[in-house]
């Protein structure tokens, strides 16, 4: 049988109708660099992003289960890093879905970073909406918190969570990594081991200390369900506050200024000049932007 | 950097030793391939859905529970009546020789059995990479004849 490469419209178009197959070739696509320039439409985000180990996947997959019997159509795009040696990646987030494999309101795709410069920000807005277009209700990101531009992809959403757990000892890390400042709802996973709740207590104690006390805390188990109900019912009244927004923007737009930076051509040039000490960092970042601007004439 | 091939290593039916699968899983990975993991007790509509959905080039299945000639054959049936007769499909674990024709005859193309070299596995997925650039049949729903040995 001849490989037929059907063209990007009828794709498109064909994904729009509900063709699951077509989804998944037209996501595809958009990781090569296709914009399928959909118009704006309304858009359903949530960003989920903590540690490694946590549960986010496991998390996210109780919140599926429960919003799919309410009725939603929910789609997760859950990323993982691929390695910078072999540009292989191992992509295991599904397997922690519990439900993810078998129902028609529920689509599932991994997506490996790719190694692409300055991460993922420039796929991610047209696959939310392609999503959102193809009529998913919930559309869930799922990154690792650890890395700048990991933890920007979350910025992409309109509302974020953060999940940590018991016995990680470094909440301090995360306030550094300025992940908190960025969350809206932050749920400490695993309650079924008791230190969980000195992470909460910890969390809250951190939180009172700092002006950003219209971040909600939620103590909950992945595992037995306890406390899904009201993090959902929290994840859903959430809305944006100005300065908050401010934030996310900010994040939006240095995660596009690296990208435009880091694909920058004479970029080995620059980074040897550097190196050989003929120019400071002063004049290439002056380099670097008279670069762009010539390139846009 | 040019990403090889998507593939899902899937584990059929009610099989939980994925030892090996995860194995092939970091090969795979370490040979510039994304690699999607199922894990274990999957249906075949369940991996056929995962096929879809993660716009996946490649099936490798693990089996040990001996239920591959009657598991394999079906997922192979459902990727073709899902339209993705281009999805090519391995399969790996216990297969005892007298089993592989019904695989192979289902569109399986190449069987990997213990004591398989890492290598081989790789060279299989260039080979498979090969002819579909020259738009050999290689896939599940394509011209049998070619099969990896």
């Amino acid at each position: 049988m001849a490989l037929v490469l059907i063209e990007d419209s009828e794709l498109l178009e064909s994904a729009l109708r509900g063709d699951r197959r077509s989804l998944g070739k037209l996501i595809s696509r958009i990781e090569l660099g296709f914009n399928p320039g959909l118009k704006k439409s309304k858009t359903w985000t949530l960003g989920v992003t903590g540690p490694p180990g946590v549960g986010k996947s496991t998390l996210i997959g109780s919140m599926i289960s429960e919003w799919v019997r309410r009725g939603e159509r929910v789609a997760v795009l859950a990323v993982d890093p691929s390695s910078p040696k072999s540009g292989g990646a191992l992509l295991g987030d599904r397997m922690r879905m519990q439900g993810s494999d078998s129902s028609d309101s529920v689509y599932v795709r991994s997506i490996a970073t790719r190694n692409h410069p300055g991460g993922l920000s420039y796929f991610i807005d047209p696959m939310i909406d392609v999503l959102a277009a193809a009529g998913w209700s919930k559309i869930i990101i799922e990154t690792v918190g650890s890395g700048q531009s990991q933890t920007r992809i979350a910025a992409f959403t309109d509302r974020i969570l953060l999940v940590e757990g018991p016995d990680r000892g470094d909440i301090i890390q995360a306030e550094k990594a300025g992940i908190i400042e960025l969350a809206d709802i932050i749920a400490i996973n695993k309650s079924d081991i008791p230190s969980a709740k000195e992470t909460f207590d910890s969390i809250i104690y951190s939180l009172d200390m700092s002006k950003s006390s219209n971040v909600d805390v939620h103590l909950v188990s992945a595992l037995n369900g306890d406390g899904i109900i009201s993090l959902i019912a929290s994840i859903e009244k959430c809305h944006n506050y100005e300065d908050e927004n401010f934030i996310r923007l900010k994040e939006r737009l240095l995660s596009f200024w690296d990208s435009r930076l880091l694909s920058y051509p004479d970029l080995n040039d620059l980074l040897e000049q550097l190196n050989t000490g003929t120019i400071t960092l002063d004049e290439a970042s002056d380099m670097v932007c008279k670069g762009l601007l010539e390139e846009e004439i | 950097m040019v990403v090889e091939m998507r593939i899902v290593i899937a584990k059929p039916g009610l099989d939980g030793h994925d030892r090996g699968a995860k194995v092939i899983t970091r090969i795979l990975r370490d040979a510039g391939h994304e690699v999607i993991y199922t894990g274990i007790r999957k249906t075949p509509e369940e991996i056929t859905r995962i096929m879809i959905d993660e716009d996946a080039h490649a099936l490798g299945l693990s089996s040990l529970s001996g239920a591959h000639q009657v598991l394999i054959p079906k997922i192979c049936e459902k990727l073709k009546s899902s339209n993705m007769h281009d999805v090519v499909v391995f399969a790996g674990g216990i297969i005892p020789e007298h089993d592989h024709q019904i695989l192979f005859d289902s569109g399986v193309r190449a069987i990997f059995g213990p004591g398989t070299h890492s290598n081989t596995i790789t060279e299989f997925l260039s080979e498979v990479e090969n002819r579909k650039l020259n738009k050999m049949p290689t896939g599940v729903g394509e011209d049998l004849g070619w099969r990896w040995c």
